[in-house]
């Protein structure tokens, strides 16, 4: 692998004598830490375990609709499973995944901070992560839950005989982890960033950070309301949502989703911002224009507060309110239609490399376009009236959640992971999990828009039998989802043993974490760092290191 | 052989379906034509500009800034475009035309019921004429679910509190699926059907089948089984207002509001009379409510008995589109004069 050195101050060093990781042993070193980095392995391991748990119930409910018969699972265990898979994957995977885990880490070591502003606060949100958590783990263990991970009324608060209330519990528990890690970015953002790091010498990563932690502080405020007033009428009977006892199941919807709506965005933006600072330094050149970018993090997070009545379309909203909302929904495309043209630009005569981060890049570029074009149909209201509630719908969030999201979060992993323990991954294994990863997922989720036109409800345990051939395709992709997803947790697993050391800066990249040793120590930087250039300056690396081409 | 068992479409069976479809055929050419640009230019400059010994330095060169106004303002047109054209389609499934043959539908935990204005009563079947714009008037009694006819390219909410109305106009017999397409509990997927689309004729024969009498006389019957009629009579000695000529008026509320007296308002006003208090009646409504009391599917009986007293708004709605004629006299039953609470 190429150690490219860089120019002045970025390049310290690598003394491996001492960082985070061998700072203290024992099992309260690690629980009672305040160390960002630790906390973001503490974040890492739960995440893992929660998307495998998750990533278990989808398996089951591919293999029960290979067969148009409900066959394998009862009705209820089904609905149960789309549940459980739907809570595990929002609350307790993609929302903390990169703010949480990659952020956590990250975020100071770009900012050049010793630690977030709130180093207890942060420790604080990892455990409320894991009460809630625990919640999750109760209700499944005992018996589930099957309501549907939006939890409508008044289904949830009079029909429903399963757990309702201690799921609705934990997720609105785990709410407070993200709004603790929310607070803390922004405030860290704000007051501890390096001398000379100007907002405009930020990593557009830092940027799609702080965009979502304005969203989580601001949105999931009124989901713990939501809850709390669904928690209150199953519960105690108070009439707010079930129009049997004088409430308006609509009025849950439209909170709701004035959460959910922006809930994708917490998943998306940071997405967005790995994206950039890995196709930055894979392509050795600035992101092309890095202000509509970085801006363009921030209209998102405004105007995902502003549609959140596209989901309801069908659902009871007057004609004029639905225009409203599906105008302001073609807007919001408009941000994240300048940033994968600006991504692709940014490709245009650089210095192009095909290692796994990149490979997951790109991916997430072309899956999210697909994703986010699939957006448009469905903010088309006409056509809405068609395909809501289909499996278009599921096709289209799975393309933004896991086409996007997880292929950034997998992209970062690779990207941060020499820095995170200092070794380096297989890279022809992790090469070839991309690939099946790619292939995978597409021939999970490409099938469901056809089914979707075709009529197919989400959320069927048996179905029509001439759905059955796109059926068993999206599930063959599953299993091989199932593969590529597998293979990264053993050979990253390995590398910790087996990697080669990585040095300060594997990938010859241009940005404050790479200037300090792989692993860091635990106060980040050995003396505090003066930034004197511009974002991804890769101009002014290539310029320091000459003709010399020693990479 | 093998295309048949790989359908790309849905039937395109109403009136609405090729217009939902050309939406979908354009936007699936423009947002394909867009996303394979994408995906190529990516993989093109993947391995043009690759990494390289004589490449290892990326090009001192960014590209013009104009480009990003060009992909700021066409998308921006493009997306005003589709807004409109997708606006007029929702309008059209919005708007019910005036000459529909009414049905009442009720969705319960996991069956869909349908009631026809002549008194016939079908579960998880639904049969219609072609040709002939059919209007559902549903409610829930239960949770939240939603009728879906693919083949018709509509899907409605069906809400526990009030009426909504849906239309469709089947263009092709045959028989087509009904899906609930809203998550309701254990029997979900089982919550299906079939519309049978008919001809007029073929219809009519259907129509000649059993039925307990009009759903207007079975709702007078409920009239008076509740006692509605003790106050509500047909001239002004009563309690309550007269109800002859009120569907589809406008109605002086005791605030000095004026509402419409349509389908909710009716609903409302039995299960929770204090809500909507005609001028001259209170407050407080001297009616008790009916919440709780009268089930969904009898509150659709007296809603078409209280249509059957008389509209001001529709003179004639049941007069058919001229290809079907011969359904005239099923349909007049909408406005069966059997009056006299």
């Amino acid at each position: 692998m190429t150690t490219t050195t860089l120019h002045d101050v970025r390049f310290i060093e690598p003394a491996k004598t001492r960082n985070y990781l061998n700072e203290d042993y024992g099992f309260f070193s690690w629980v009672l830490t305040r160390d960002h980095k630790r906390i973001a392995i503490l974040y890492l391991i739960s995440v893992t375990i929660m998307f495998m748990v998750g990533g278990f119930f989808a398996m089951m409910m591919r293999l029960e609709l290979l067969t148009p018969e409900g066959d394998l699972l009862t009705s209820d265990t089904y609905n149960k499973f789309f549940t459980l898979h739907g809570i595990v994957m929002i609350f307790f995977f993609l929302i903390p995944s990169i703010p949480a885990v990659l952020g956590n880490f990250i975020l100071p070591l770009q900012l050049g901070a010793k630690d977030l502003a709130f180093p207890r606060i942060n420790l604080l949100s990892w455990y409320l992560y894991i009460i809630g958590a625990s919640f999750g783990t109760y209700v499944i263990i005992s018996g589930g839950v099957d309501t549907g991970w939006t939890f409508y009324t008044p289904f949830s608060t009079q029909y429903s005989n399963t757990h309702v209330f201690a799921t609705t519990l934990g997720a609105f528990i785990v709410g407070f982890s993200s709004i603790l890690t929310g607070l803390n970015f922004i405030v860290t953002t704000h007051r501890m960033r390096a001398p000379g790091l100007t907002w405009f010498r930020l990593p557009l990563n830092v940027w799609a950070l702080y965009a979502t932690s304005i969203v989580m502080l601001l949105a999931t405020p009124v989901l713990g309301i939501t809850l709390i007033m669904l928690m209150i009428e199953r519960v105690l009977h108070v009439g707010i949502f079930d129009p049997a006892l004088g409430g308006d199941p609509l009025l849950y919807q439209h909170m709701f989703w004035f959460y959910s709506h922006p809930a994708v965005y917490i998943m998306i933006l940071p997405a967005m911002g790995v994206a950039s600072d890995v196709i930055a330094a894979f392509t050795r050149k600035r992101i092309f224009g890095y202000k509509f970018v970085a801006f363009s993090s921030l209209a998102i997070a405004f105007l995902g507060f502003l549609v959140w009545a596209h989901h309801m379309f069908v659902a009871g909203i007057s004609v004029y309110s639905a225009m409203i909302f599906a105008f302001l929904s073609f807007f919001v495309a408009v941000p994240s239609a300048i940033k994968v043209f600006n991504w692709t630009a940014t490709m245009y005569r650089a210095s192009v490399s095909w290692q796994t981060p990149m490979l997951y890049a790109m991916g997430f570029i072309g899956l999210f376009t697909i994703g986010g074009v699939t957006g448009l149909f469905l903010a088309s209201l006409g056509l809405d009236v068609h395909v809501t509630d289909t499996y278009f719908v599921v096709a289209h969030f799975h393309y933004v959640m896991v086409g996007g999201a997880v292929m950034a979060y997998m992209a970062g992993l690779h990207y941060w992971w020499p820095k995170i323990t200092g070794r380096m991954y297989p890279e022809w294994w992790a090469r070839l999990a991309a690939l099946l990863i790619f292939v995978g997922f597409n021939l999970t989720f490409f099938p469901q828009f056809i089914l979707g036109y075709l009529g197919m409800p989400r959320r069927y345990h048996a179905y029509a039998p001439e759905f059955q051939v796109l059926n068993v395709l999206s599930t063959a992709g599953a299993s091989v989802l199932a593969v590529g997803y597998a293979l990264p947790l053993v050979y990253l697993l390995l590398s910790l043993k087996l990697g080669r050391p990585a040095g300060p800066n594997p990938w010859g990249a241009v940005g404050l974490e790479w200037t300090t040793s792989s692993p860091p120590p635990k106060e980040n930087f050995h003396e505090t760092p003066v930034v004197t250039w511009e974002a991804y300056d890769y101009r002014g690396m290539m310029k320091a290191m000459g003709e010399t081409q020693n990479v | 052989m093998l295309i048949a068992d790989f359908p790309l479409f849905p039937d395109q069976a109403s009136t609405m379906a090729s217009k939902v479809d050309n939406l979908y055929l354009f936007l699936i050419a423009l947002c394909g034509t867009v996303s394979v640009g994408v995906f190529l230019t990516i993989f093109y400059f993947a391995i043009k500009y690759r990494r390289r010994p004589d490449n290892e330095i990326a090009e001192d060169y960014e590209p013009p800034k104009i480009l990003e106004v060009t992909w700021i303002v066409i998308p921006s047109i493009l997306f005003l475009g589709i807004f409109v054209w997708a606006s007029w389609v929702y309008f059209q499934l919005a708007r019910v035309p005036d000459n529909s043959l009414q049905i009442y539908a009720t969705a319960k935990q996991w069956m869909w019921k349908f009631q026809h204005p002549t008194g016939q009563r079908e579960i998880n079947e639904l049969h219609v004429p072609v040709n002939r714009p059919i209007k559902i008037t549903m409610a829930s009694e239960d949770v939240i679910h939603s009728l879906y006819f693919p083949a018709f390219r509509t899907k409605m909410d069906v809400l526990p509190n009030r009426y909504r109305t849906m239309w469709f106009q089947a263009t092709k017999t045959g028989r087509y699926h009904i899906f609930c397409a809203e998550y309701c509990g254990t029997l979900h997927s089982g919550m299906v059907g079939w519309v049978d689309v008919m001809e007029p004729t073929a219809y009519q024969t259907w129509l000649a089948g059993g039925s307990e009498g009009s759903l207007a006389s079975q709702g007078e019957k409920l009239f008076q089984k509740y006692a509605c009629n003790t106050c509500h009579t047909n001239d002004a000695s009563g309690r309550g207002p007269v109800l002859i000529g009120v569907y589809g008026s406008s109605v002086m509320l005791s605030d000095n509001t004026i509402v419409p007296a349509d389908d909710n308002y009716i609903r409302e006003s039995i299960l929770n009379p204090q809500a909507k208090i005609v001028k001259g009646f209170g407050p407080p409504s001297v009616m008790p409510t009916f919440q709780g009391q009268v089930s969904e599917d009898d509150l659709l009986k007296l809603l078409a008995f209280v249509k059957s007293l008389g509209s001001t708004r529709t003179a004639a709605p049941a007069v058919a589109s001229p290809q079907s004629s011969t359904t005239t006299a099923a349909a007049q039953t909408t406005k069966e004069p059997k009056k006299k609470p």
